[in-house]
Parts: C-alpha cells; sequence; structure tokens
C-alpha cells in the first residue's frame, strides 16, 4: 500500500497572543504565505503548481482568518492557480487533522502531494470570534451540558487528585524543558522567522516561554474558572454530570494551562513517488492515525482513548512508543494521558516543553508538535513517536509517526 | 351575542372594552379571541375608510381586575396531540396584538386592576400605559406556573429592557409587582387617581395627535436598537454562554422547564425581527402547554393554592373569627416568630416565659425584622413601632387575661405543656383558643391537660415562622369545627397557608419528612456515596440536600422522636422494625457529630459556616465500588414521601388533596415541579413515556424489588390503579 512520508515540516515562532506581541501587526494570511515560501526555499526542486492540495486548520475562521483562507494563501504565494485550498476547524485539533487528512488522502492514492498545517493569530482574531451554537444558543447549551474547557480541565484534576502543586510541578518543567531546548537549538530546523515586506527580521524565536519559572513562583497565581464556575454557575453544570463530585479544586490558570499566542505551522506530505519527482528526502512515514468523540462536557479526556485506537491501528503497544507530544492546553490533560497510558513515563512525554511554556496556536498546534516530534526522533535517533491533542466539544486526536 | 371586547366610539377615541360576559373576570379564551379579532379588524377597516376619523384607542375593562390572563383549565388538558390547534391559537391572538400595534393610531392601555400575564401582555401591545392609583398587581408570573409569556410578553419586553433586564427583572422570576414598582422597572408610564383613569388615556391620545412616534413601538421605528445590544453585540456574546449555567446554579439542577424556554425564546427572538421572534415565542409556549411540568405547577399553584386560600379547608357555616389579642407561651425561635407574624397583623400579643428576660429577647427577634425593613425601605419607622409596640414580653400568667388566642411554644415535653395549659386556662378569655405548636405530641393528649379539649388544637409552624409560608392545623380527637375556623381564619391574617390534617404521630409534615430524610440517611449505609445523594436531591427539586437538611433537623432530635415511636409501638404490643438510617444516625451522634447547632455532623462547619461534606464520612461508610442508578436515588427520594402521604390519605391524616399538594411543597420541600406529593403521582412520567397513577404505581413496585418494601404501594393507590383514576 501507499505510504504517506513527512518530507518537510516547518513552523512560524509563536508571538505572545497580544497587541504587545511580536507578531500582532503580522497578519494570519502572511504568517502562512511567509511558510509557503520558506517551503519552496528549503525544497529547491519543489514544483509548487503541483501539489494536490493545502489543508490549512483554522479555529476561528473569521474575518482575517476567514473565507477559505486556505485558497486565498496558494494565490497570495504564488503557488501557481492549479493548487488548490481547503480550511478545516476540529478545533485544537485542526492542525493535526489538516495532517491526518493529508496523509489518508495520500495513502488512498487519489493525491500525491499535500501541504497540511494551520494558523492562528489569536491576538487579531481572538478565540469564540466565531461563536457556534454550543457556547451562543441557551436551548443548546442546556441539552448538552455546555461549559467552558477551563472547568472540565479542573474537573480533570478534581477527579484524578491532581493537586495545585502537581500542576505547578508539570508547569515549571515545561518551561525548564523548553527553554533548554531553545537554548540548545532543537527548534532551528523547523522555526522560519517571520520577516516584513523588506526582508526585515520580526521574530525568530519562540517568546511566550519565562524561563526560571518554578512551581512556587506559581503557586499565586490566582485559578482562572473559580469565578465562572462560582458565580457564573458552569460548575453546577458539570456537577449535575458528575454526582459523585463533591465541589471542583480550581487549580488552573494561567501559568499551567496552554498560552494565547499566534503562529503558524505546514508540514509537507506526499507519496514516495512524488518523493522523487520533487527531489525530497522522506523523515518520517505516518502509522496511523485516529479521531474520537469523548464526554463532552469534561470536554479534555480524549488523548488517552485516541491514542489508543492509533495504537490498535498500528499494531503497536504504548511499549513501542519512543517520544510522545501532548498539546498542553492544561496541565491536567496532560498528566491524565500519561496516567491513562499505563503511566507512561514523564520523561519521554514533551521532552522538549509544550504549549505551557510556548503557546498553543490553535489551528496551528497540531502541525507544530508533529514537526517537534519529528525533529527529535532524527535528534534522538529513535523510531517511533505519537502527536496527541484534547479538543473542544469532546474529541480526541492523534497521529503515530515512524522516524526514517 | 354580547361581545367579549365592546367596541365603544366617542369623539373619535375607540374604547375597546374588556368585558367576558360569561365569567367574573376577563380571560384569554375563544371569545375574548374571537371578539378582540373582529373589534380590531373593525378599527383597521374604519381607519381605512377615513383615518382622520379616529384619533386613538383606549383598551379598558370593565371589570373589577384588568384582565386575568390564559384559562388555565382549558390549558391543563392539552396533550402533544393538540400542538397544531395551539399553536395556530396562539399566534392568532397575537396576530390581532400585532394588527393594533401597528395600526398606525396611538393606542392607550388603561389598566384599572390586576393585570398578569396575559392581562399585561395585551397592554404591552398597547403604545402607552396608564395605571389606576390602586393597590394591583402587574406581571408576567408565567414560569411560577410552568408557563413562558408567550402572548407577546417575552418579545415585546425584551425589545424594552434587553436581553438581560428582561429576563433578570422580568420573565425569569416572574415578579408580581405594585403600580409603582412597575413603573420604576419600565412596564408602565403613568399612575393615576383612579377615577381619573379613563380621562388620562383620552388627554394622551389628544395630547400625541400629530405624533407619529407615538402610534408605534420603538422597535417598529427605524434604526431602533435593542437595549444592550443583540446576541451579536459581542459585549453580550460574552456574557451570553453564562446564562444558561447562571439558569441551572440557580434551580441547583432541578429541571425547570418554563425557565429554559423562557430564556431560548427570548435569546433566539432578540437574533431576529420582530414577527419571527413572536413565532418562536409560541413554540416554546406550546411546547410548554403540552407537556407534563406545567399541569403539576398549574395544579398546585393555582388550583390547589386557590382552593385552600378560598377556604376550602374551613368547616362550613362558621361566620368569620379575629384574634385580637394572642397569648405566645415560650419566647424561644417559634415563640419570637409567632409574636413577630401576629403582631404584624395588627393583632395584640403577650409574649410570656419563665424570665422576663427569656421573653424580651423573644422580642428581640421583632426588633431585629423590623429594623431590617425600615433600612430597605419597606416599612416606616413609624408603622415599625407601632407593630413593636403591639408585643409585650412579660415572665407572668397575669398579662395574658383577655387573650382569645392562645399559641404555645414551649419545650416538646407533654408534662411541661400541660402544666403551661393549666395556668393559662385560668387567666385567658373563657371561650379563647387553646393552640400548641408542637411538631409531634399528639394533640389529643395534650388537650387532656385543659378544661376545654374542643377548644384545644394543634398549630404547627415552620421554622423561620417569618419566611414559611405553611401552617399545619391539628384537630384532636375533640377539637370542634370552630376551633378549626378560628385558626384558619387567623393564617388568613398573617397571611400564611394554612392545612388541616389529623391527629397522628407526626401528623403530616413530620411524618413524610421522615421518611425523606431516613431514605437519604439510609443510602450512606448502603454505601452510596456522600455527594450523589445530596446532588439527587437537589436535582429531584427540593430545596434543600438531604444530608445537609438532616445536620439542620438535628440528629438528636430525630433520636428521640424514633425512640417515642418505637415506645408507641411497643406498647401497642407490636414488633418495631429499625430502619436502616437508625444505625447511621446511631454512630454519627457516637461520633459526637449530631447537628449543625454542635457544630458537627455530616457537614463539617466552621465558624457556624458550613465548608463540606465531612472527610470522614468515606471511612465510617465505605462507598460502594459499584453505585446505584442516580435516577433511582432522586427517585427514592420523591417516591418515599409520595406513597408515606398516601397512607396519610388513607388514614384520614390528610383530608384532601390541595392539602397533600401544598403542604408538601410549602412545608417539607417536595419538588415545586412535581405539583406536591399527589400531583406527582397524578403526572408521574415514567421512562417509557407513559403517565399518571399506573406508572407510577408500577415504578414503585419496581423501587419496592430492589430496595425493599418500603416502597410497596398502598392498597389505596393500588385501587386507584386499577381503576384508572386520578387522586382528586
Amino acid at each position: 500500500m501507499t505510504e504517506a512520508f513527512i518530507y518537510d515540516a516547518i513552523r512560524t515562532p509563536r508571538g505572545r497572543g497580544k497587541k504587545t506581541g511580536s507578531l500582532h501587526e503580522v497578519k494570519p494570511i502572511s504568517l502562512v504565505t511567509g511558510l509557503l515560501d520558506s517551503l519552496k526555499e528549503r525544497n529547491p526542486n519543489l514544483k509548487p503548481n503541483e501539489v494536490d492540495d493545502v489543508i490549512l486548520g483554522v479555529v476561528s475562521p473569521v474575518g482575517e482568518q476567514g473565507a477559505d483562507i486556505s485558497r486565498t494563501a496558494v494565490i497570495a504565494a504564488g503557488f501557481g492557480e492549479q493548487v488548490a485550498g481547503v480550511q478545516l476547524n476540529r478545533f485544537c485539533g485542526s492542525g493535526l487533522e489538516s495532517v491526518n487528512q493529508a496523509a489518508s488522502r495520500v495513502k488512498s492514492g487519489w493525491e500525491d502531494l499535500i501541504i497540511a498545517g494551520g494558523v492562528e493569530s489569536m491576538s487579531r482574531v481572538p478565540m469564540g470570534s466565531d461563536g457556534g451554537p454550543w457556547a451562543m444558543d441557551p436551548q443548546t447549551a442546556l441539552r448538552s451540558d455546555f461549559v467552558p474547557q477551563g472547568i472540565g480541565a479542573d474537573l480533570i484534576a478534581t477527579l484524578e487528585g491532581f493537586s495545585r502543586e502537581d500542576v505547578d510541578t508539570f508547569a515549571a518543567e515545561s518551561q525548564a524543558r523548553a527553554a533548554k531546548a531553545i537554548a540548545n537549538g532543537y527548534f532551528t530546523r523547523s522555526i522560519v522567522p517571520v520577516h516584513d515586506v523588506n526582508g526585515l527580521p520580526i521574530l525568530d524565536h519562540d517568546e511566550f516561554v519565562r524561563e526560571g519559572t518554578t512551581a512556587e513562583s506559581l503557586s499565586g497565581l490566582k485559578p482562572s474558572f473559580k469565578d465562572l464556575g462560582d458565580f457564573a454557575g458552569f460548575d453546577s453544570v458539570a456537577l449535575e454530570k458528575y454526582v459523585d463530585v463533591e465541589k471542583i479544586n480550581h487549580v488552573h490558570h494561567a501559568g499551567n494551562s496552554s498560552g494565547i499566542v499566534d503562529g503558524a505551522s505546514l508540514v509537507l506530505l506526499g507519496n514516495e513517488k512524488a518523493g522523487e519527482r520533487h527531489g525530497l528526502t522522506p523523515r518520517a512515514r505516518i502509522v496511523s492515525t485516529a479521531v474520537i468523540g469523548s464526554e463532552p462536557t469534561i470536554m479534555l479526556t480524549g488523548p488517552g482513548p485516541a491514542a489508543r485506537k492509533a495504537l490498535d491501528k498500528a499494531g503497536l503497544s504504548i511499549e513501542d512508543i519512543d517520544l510522545i507530544e501532548i498539546n498542553e492546553a492544561f496541565a491536567a490533560v496532560a498528566m491524565k494521558l500519561m496516567r491513562d497510558l499505563d503511566d507512561y513515563p514523564h520523561e519521554q512525554t514533551n521532552v522538549n516543553g509544550g504549549a505551557i511554556a510556548m503557546g498553543h496556536p490553535l489551528g496551528a498546534t497540531g502541525g507544530m508538535i508533529l514537526g517537534t516530534l519529528v525533529d527529535e526522533l532524527e535528534r534522538r535517533e529513535k523510531r517511533y513517536g505519537l502527536a496527541t491533542l484534547c479538543i473542544g466539544g469532546g474529541m480526541g486526536i492523534a497521529t503515530i509517526v515512524e522516524r526514517i | 351575542m354580547t361581545e367579549a371586547v365592546r367596541y365603544e366610539v366617542e369623539g373619535g377615541i375607540v374604547n375597546l372594552v374588556l368585558d367576558d360576559p360569561s365569567q367574573s373576570a376577563n380571560t384569554m379564551n375563544q371569545a375574548y379571541a374571537d371578539s378582540m379579532a373582529k373589534a380590531v379588524d373593525r378599527l383597521v377597516d374604519e381607519i381605512a375608510a377615513d383615518a382622520d376619523s379616529i384619533k386613538g384607542v383606549i383598551i379598558s375593562s370593565a371589570k373589577k381586575t384588568f384582565f386575568a390572563g390564559g384559562d388555565l383549565k382549558l390549558m391543563t388538558q392539552s396533550t402533544p396531540a393538540d400542538a397544531q390547534r395551539l399553536f395556530d391559537e396562539v399566534e392568532a391572538i397575537k396576530a390581532t396584538l400585532r394588527k393594533l400595534e401597528t395600526a398606525g393610531k396611538p393606542v392607550v392601555a388603561a389598566i384599572n386592576g390586576a393585570a398578569l400575564g396575559g392581562g399585561l401582555e395585551i397592554a404591552l401591545a398597547a403604545h402607552h400605559r396608564i395605571v389606576a392609583d390602586v393597590r394591583l398587581e402587574l406581571g408576567l408570573p408565567e414560569v411560577s406556573l410552568g408557563l413562558l409569556p408567550g402572548g407577546g410578553g417575552v418579545t415585546r419586553t425584551v425589545r424594552m429592557f434587553g436581553l438581560q433586564d428582561a429576563l433578570m427583572n422580568i420573565l425569569l422570576q416572574g415578579p408580581r409587582v405594585q403600580p409603582a414598582k412597575a413603573k420604576e422597572l419600565g412596564l408602565i408610564d403613568e399612575i393615576v387617581p383612579a377615577d381619573e383613569l379613563l380621562s388620562a388615556a383620552k388627554a394622551w391620545i389628544e395630547s400625541v395627535q400629530g405624533d407619529a412616534d407615538a402610534a408605534t413601538q420603538p422597535w417598529d421605528r427605524k434604526g431602533y436598537r435593542m437595549p444592550g445590544g443583540t446576541p451579536s453585540n459581542p459585549k453580550l456574546a460574552a456574557n451570553l454562554p453564562a446564562f444558561p449555567a447562571m439558569l441551572r446554579k440557580q434551580t441547583k439542577g432541578a429541571h425547570y422547564k418554563a425557565p429554559r424556554n423562557i430564556l431560548a425564546a427570548a435569546v433566539e427572538g432578540a437574533s431576529t425581527d420582530f414577527e419571527t421572534a413572536t413565532r418562536i415565542e409560541s413554540r416554546y409556549l406550546v411546547e410548554l402547554i403540552v407537556g407534563q411540568q406545567f399541569k403539576n405547577m398549574t395544579q398546585a399553584f393555582f388550583f390547589d393554592l386557590g382552593a385552600i386560600n378560598a377556604g376550602a379547608s374551613r368547616p362550613e357555616g362558621i361566620p368569620p373569627t379575629k384574634a385580637e389579642k394572642v397569648a405566645v407561651l415560650g419566647a424561644g425561635m417559634m415563640g419570637a416568630g409567632i409574636a413577630y407574624v401576629s403582631a404584624r397583623a395588627g393583632m395584640e400579643v403577650v409574649l410570656k416565659d419563665i424570665s422576663l428576660e427569656a421573653a424580651e429577647k423573644g422580642k428581640d427577634y421583632s426588633v431585629k425584622l423590623l429594623d431590617k425593613a425600615v433600612q430597605r425601605g419597606k416599612m416606616t419607622q413609624e408603622k415599625a413601632d407601632e407593630v413593636l409596640a403591639r408585643i409585650t414580653p412579660t415572665d407572668d400568667y397575669a398579662l395574658l387575661e383577655g387573650s382569645d388566642f392562645v399559641v404555645e411554644a414551649v419545650f416538646e415535653s407533654v408534662k411541661l405543656k400541660h402544666e403551661v395549659f393549666a395556668e393559662v386556662q385560668k387567666v385567658v378569655k373563657p371561650d379563647a383558643l387553646l393552640g400548641s405548636n408542637t411538631s409531634t405530641l399528639p394533640i389529643t393528649i395534650l388537650a387532656e391537660g385543659v378544661d376545654r379539649p374542643e377548644d384545644f388544637i394543634g398549630i404547627h409552624f415552620f421554622s423561620p415562622v417569618d419566611k414559611m409560608p405553611l401552617v399545619e392545623i391539628i384537630a384532636g380527637e375533640k377539637t370542634n369545627p370552630e376551633a378549626i375556623a378560628r385558626v384558619i381564619d387567623y393564617t388568613k391574617a398573617i397571611k400564611k397557608t394554612p392545612i388541616v390534617v389529623g391527629d397522628s404521630r407526626g401528623f403530616f409534615t413530620s411524618r413524610v419528612i421522615g421518611t425523606f430524610v431516613n431514605e437519604g440517611i439510609g443510602m450512606l449505609a448502603e454505601g452510596v456515596n456522600p455527594a450523589a445523594i445530596e446532588r439527587a436531591t437537589s436535582i429531584a427539586g427540593f430545596p434543600a440536600p438531604v444530608l445537609q437538611l438532616s445536620d439542620e433537623l438535628n440528629l438528636e432530635l430525630m433520636t428521640k422522636i424514633r425512640n417515642e415511636a418505637k415506645a408507641a409501638v411497643e406498647a401497642d404490643g407490636g414488633t418495631y422494625t429499625p430502619h436502616a438510617a437508625e444505625a447511621v444516625i446511631d454512630k454519627m451522634i457516637e461520633l459526637g457529630r449530631p447537628s449543625r447547632l454542635k457544630g458537627a455532623g455530616f457537614y463539617e462547619y466552621a465558624d457556624g459556616k458550613r465548608t463540606g461534606l465531612w472527610s470522614g464520612l468515606a471511612e465510617e461508610f465505605p462507598v460502594a465500588d459499584t453505585q446505584p442508578d442516580f435516577e433511582d436515588l432522586k427517585e427514592r427520594l420523591t417516591f418515599i414521601m409520595s406513597l408515606e402521604t398516601v397512607k396519610c390519605l388513607e388514614e384520614g391524616v390528610l383530608r384532601t388533596i390541595p392539602d397533600a399538594n401544598i403542604g408538601s411543597i410549602f412545608g417539607i420541600g417536595f419538588p415545586p415541579l412535581q405539583g406536591g406529593a399527589i400531583q406527582y403521582i397524578n403526572g408521574y412520567e415514567a421512562a417509557d413515556g407513559s403517565i399518571g397513577v399506573e406508572a407510577f404505581t408500577a415504578r414503585a413496585q419496581e423501587l419496592a424489588a430492589t430496595y425493599g418494601s418500603r416502597f410497596d404501594p398502598p392498597a389505596l393507590l393500588l385501587e386507584k390503579a386499577k381503576n384508572g383514576e386520578k387522586f382528586a
């Protein structure tokens, strides 16, 4: 059967997702065209107009990120009018979803070369800008027990018995690992600096990281979701379902949750023939992919079941996996994943830090962590890696790759 | 045929007079719908023929009230099969009002009396509302009957006040307000002396001649913006997701359908044009009308409460009575509260305790409540002083002289009560009513301590007296009908709702709440997760979780009551069968955790505040690996109360269904959304969709098979189920 190979994986640095962030001045379309340009430069034999499709994940696909930004980017970047473009949205799983869809289409033999990835300028198009009935329509919210994600994350911590100290310790470790990885240049292969129209540099590194963060320094931060839970009533909603829980222990805050950042990612996938035709060297192959639905109110317990499903499809066991990248949406999500996977070692999980330290540019993150995973498998000369994310609405997504 | 809406014209002003010839009050029945449609058609025709011939329109009423709202009797008979017909009817009624509102002439509602629900909705379709300066109620209280204001009330208030204010101030709580408050809320425009109502209405019409805006609603004018914005406004959008969550927090998880539909209709309607919004409103209304919850709530809060307020339990043929001077014996929490409510109702009160100091402490309770009322602007200082002056604290029986109404609230001991009454009957009026606020002691036995057992009666108040609406009146063996009538008249004077019950152990309320508390505590012994027990109670719709309530009720008191019950059974030669809860109660007392009063119970307390379930519970009562079905937990709590209530009916402890329903809701927290302990049976909705007594009985049998014979249906229930009858 045809294989789907990863030929390249690149990303922008992650800029702080607010007005003072370096990438705030950069339009989302420019984040994407910058990466498309870079893809051409990095792969000089690539014939851009032979790419079958560009699939981009965007979670708030409105305004500057709206109207199928993928096709717009293809045109704007001069990839050739023959190249199609599509935007998709599986919330936080969008970036990885685009990779998985690309891989499936390549493996099916119907297409040869696809660019997948995602973009999110959270400073310019704030989270929730696209509304949606789950949160905004009372009838729907009442029938399906909507609560904001942070309540779900705190509920996971409560159910799993993760204390405030536990989650803060995890967060501090994410910071320490990210700082070390940056210092050692582990991300330089993937990061494509963002430039202005004159070619002047705007940002060339992940700027969200706070080196020197400790569990103690985090301990003073106020829980972010306590008021939403207590006063706005979302705890009551969740506890109508989780009847055995007396009260939710609100442990998450800005310091142990994923950062709000701007960024984009691209992954070039194709079959063997396309690699030969475009002079590309395969770095890894997609072994299996999985997506699942999970209980929507707690919302964030999907990674474990998704990882299991991907392992089953691959015919692998968790012991075969050398490295895991889990999106650190919230500390408890990553901690629960390790627990769900037979206490998978923290030493092999997010070895270069994660979204708590570097940020989570919603639609772009899946492509970013997959690239980080491939880079690190190569650096360590390991074989199998698994990338996974929790997803709004109660879903989970996973991808297993094998280094070549 | 005389029309329910008369069309009268004088000086170019049309007066649409609401005056249903078939009823004492106007309701939104077919007669109204037809005649209002006819009247508005005529109006429109006349405007079309000669626009200048008509200056404006008054809507007025020839009844004591303005308009009473929907025809509830008819509505409660609807089933889902009636949905299309109901929708069409509602739409037709609203189309008429819309036609009036957009006819191009200024319309003013002249509100002479209560305008609640449909009545206010008619007035909201006018461009101006003038109200007579008398005591009358205005509001959209549909939510309290399980309905939504579907006559345009949701759509128009949202457009008048914006989503947030319309929902919070008017729709979700459904307050009934007096004219001044209604004006403050913006529901009405003017308050005028009653005899100037029509002339004020005419004057308004004359004053706005030539003013095109006065003949339109704000939302029909160009450039209209909804106050606070529509849901697409980012500021509102940021808060909108919390609306349903806050509603669920307020209702503690109990599934009240009406506020949910109100919220949905308001929000969805706010994003659309008026016509679409009002149609959405109709659909959500119809869903409520054909459902069971509206029928349950309307049975209790309209029909049953109405029957009780109309004196259904008052013995016939006895002239009205009036308590003038009330002797309250014992100035503890109950006595202090009874003194307060009696004085507030204008009665002279003598508050007697063993020491003057104790009696004065009892009076202080009134001081506190009155101070608060004055501070909040609910009462003048002068009025508060008058009320206080009516309460005389004393330690001297002699001061009870001349009392015509006695309420004893001393410690629960037969001996003590006998002693007190022996003294009291010497000084009070020779025909004074002799009442005891006992919650458990048999009235017949207490009556043995007085010379006039026929005037002796139980008057069981609930704590706190000033807040709890119910009074349980207990007739002893010898209590005469006059005594019952006198106490009912007294409860009416103090604005409480009376039920009349027989003299059996625990009467009605204490007996039934006992089964509820035992059921909840018994679950702990079975290894049910305590958090789940509490949540089951709340989601079922009880006001307080059962373990939390048990701490308040006091486990030591429960033990005392149990021991008395046990002794009584054994004295009759029977064998007492202990309840599973008793071992838990004994253990808690042994552990020194008997009550909130003692600062330790099923919950932990710090500085008198409840902090959480006691962390040692899991060790004492280990949580089982397999938990029972959550639906079972909820239904065990409601079923056990309803089954005991049926037994009370069987034994004659309860005399009427309204007493059962209202007594269970107002006295012991039976979920209001079920309409009371008996309506719950009549309207029980089984998991398979079947509704009614048979479905309830089958479920009781199922619970009995799983959880024990206490869920066996009593004979009366079996008989009703067999005959396919409701309790009525």
